[in-house]
């Protein structure tokens, strides 16, 4: 109960604040400059989904084998510094994560990009990937290992076909859990993805972000934007609701193998 | 009798821990070879180190040689995944893969290793193989459902079939009756003596009446040596040591 109040209120309040000023236009237009009424965030939901994407491209591929790594073959001494290094990482502020893709890309390109804020997304989503998936893989027993070797296979397909098929469940979850922590992250996006009023052009360019659109406009002075801005909270937070759902849907009960 | 594999000078070891020390041995083919004595003794060690399964325990290595047909299996630049394709493995606990059907179970062995079968070739497999662990006839109307909704015997004889379907010349079974009731039990025995036909076996035990009811022989190990070894009969009748006849008149163990 005292986990699920604050859920519930949040929820609440997001609710009652923001869903009178969805409509379609929301989803589908273009934000509208002050004083006009009406317009939408459409730019930057697509934003935040590519920005998404990007993330989970140069993250994920990283961050499960890393996981895999530390679980298989963590009792070296390289996979204590990893861990520890992992563990540091997952601590430092999401701020200093967007100053040091601001300086390694930002810099360079000389110009805002949604490369760069998806590179600052993954760098946060790493380490909760790389943790939850070595638990999951440790959580595999080892006479699956053992019953995979003792057939005659090899280690590698054996760690493939094996131990992440059957940790997949669990990995999969804390996928979900890194997206949704980074589907909410303003401060690395703001002096790198930048944000931007109309439809992006290219990954090169910046990008608008659901999050920096919300902030942008919760701390303007005008009574519309405000309630954009509320409106904006809730359909991201109905978004991550939703990729939650139906992951949970889409992991669950799957035995059979697709043959 | 042939000799199918032969067991000269082997010792192993956990980090320092020095567990097998110089067992020298000859495993008939065509024949059931028991290991027996108490716990902690090595006879898992010793088993694991015939398709060197030992080694894949961090820490663990083994010196010595395992002649599987005359070629050592522990000789520089055999691959020890060749050597678990030769002589298979099952283990104590019954390990059926949880995420695959009874029907992948089967062939998990052959897909695992990239082999490249038709759907017909593998159905085939599938029935004989799980026919020869007799298992066919109670699970042939639902070789889709998941390998872990069967019975604990029933998944013991699935992980038989597993191994079978991947053709080895030899069989390793660790304890593979410790997890089971006796009348599972008493079908997987029978199953080891049909399977002697075409295999060479060996099996831990702990139970002394398995050792006498399925074996043609006997090896005793006590402490990481091997004390006495011979036909199943001689050493339970009239055994060489003192330390053989103290353990099968359950003097200790």
């Amino acid at each position: 109960m005292a986990v699920l109040l604050p859920l519930v209120l949040i929820f609440g309040y997001l609710v009652m604040k923001g869903f009178s000023s969805l409509n379609l236009d929301f989803f589908t237009q273009l934000p509208k400059p002050v004083g006009e009424p009406g317009g939408g965030m459409a730019n930057a939901i697509v934003g935040t989904l590519t920005l998404i994407g990007l993330a989970c491209a140069m993250g994920l591929p990283v961050g499960v084998l890393a996981g895999v790594f530390l679980a298989e073959h963590g009792h070296r001494r390289l996979g204590s510094t990893i861990r520890f290094c992992a563990d540091v990482l997952t601590g430092v502020p999401s701020i200093v994560i967007g100053i040091y893709a601001y300086t390694l890309i930002v810099l360079p390109m000389h110009s805002f990009s949604a490369y760069a804020g998806g590179f600052a997304l993954a760098v946060i989503m790493l380490p909760i990937v790389t943790r939850t998936t070595e638990e999951m893989v440790r959580l595999v027993p080892s006479s699956l290992r053992e019953a995979s070797l003792g057939l005659g296979v090899p280690a590698w397909r054996t760690t493939v076909w094996v131990v992440l098929r059957t940790a997949r469940g669990g990995i999969i979850t804390g996928i979900m859990l890194a997206i949704a922590r980074v589907a909410g992250e303003t401060a690395p996006l703001l002096f790198t993805a930048f944000g931007n009023q109309f439809w992006n052009h290219g990954l090169m360019g910046p990008i608008s972000s659901l999050p920096a659109q919300v902030y942008t406009y919760a701390i303007s002075p005008f009574e519309d934007w405000h309630r954009q801005a509320w409106a904006g909270a809730l359909v991201l937070l109905v978004l991550i609701f939703l990729t939650s759902l139906a992951v949970r849907l889409l992991t669950r009960g799957r035995m059979r193998s697709a043959l | 009798m042939e000799t199918k594999l032969e067991v000269i000078d082997l010792n192993a070891w956990f980090g320092a821990h020095h567990t097998l020390k110089g067992i020298s041995l000859h495993v008939p083919n065509g024949a059931v070879t028991a290991i027996i004595g108490p716990s902690g003794c090595g006879k898992s060690t010793l088993i694991r180190c015939l398709n060197r399964m030992h080694e894949v325990v961090p820490g663990a290595h083994a010196t010595g040689k395992v002649l599987l047909d005359g070629a050592d299996i522990y000789a520089v630049g055999i691959d020890p995944v060749q050597v678990r394709a030769r002589i298979g493995m099952v283990f104590q606990r019954p390990n059926p893969f949880p995420t695959m059907s009874i029907f992948d179970n089967v062939v998990a062995g052959l897909r695992l290793n990239g082999t490249r079968k038709s759907r017909h070739d593998l159905a085939g497999i599938v029935e004989h193989s799980l026919r020869q662990a007799a298992l066919w006839d109670e699970v042939k109307d639902f070789l889709y459902a998941s390998g872990v909704s069967i019975s604990g015997g029933q998944q013991q004889r699935l992980c038989i079939a597993r191994t079978l379907a991947v053709e080895p010349d030899v069989i390793l079974m660790d304890e593979p009756c410790s997890a089971l009731d006796p009348i599972a039990t008493a079908k997987v025995e029978a199953l080891i003596h049909e399977l002697k036909q075409q295999y060479t076996i060996v099996i831990v035990t702990h139970n002394m009446q398995q050792a006498g009811r399925v074996s043609d022989m006997t090896a005793f190990l006590y402490l990481g040596t091997l004390v006495e070894f011979g036909p199943t009969e001689r050493i339970f009748t009239t055994p060489e040591k003192k330390e053989t006849e103290d353990y099968i008149t359950g003097r200790f163990g």
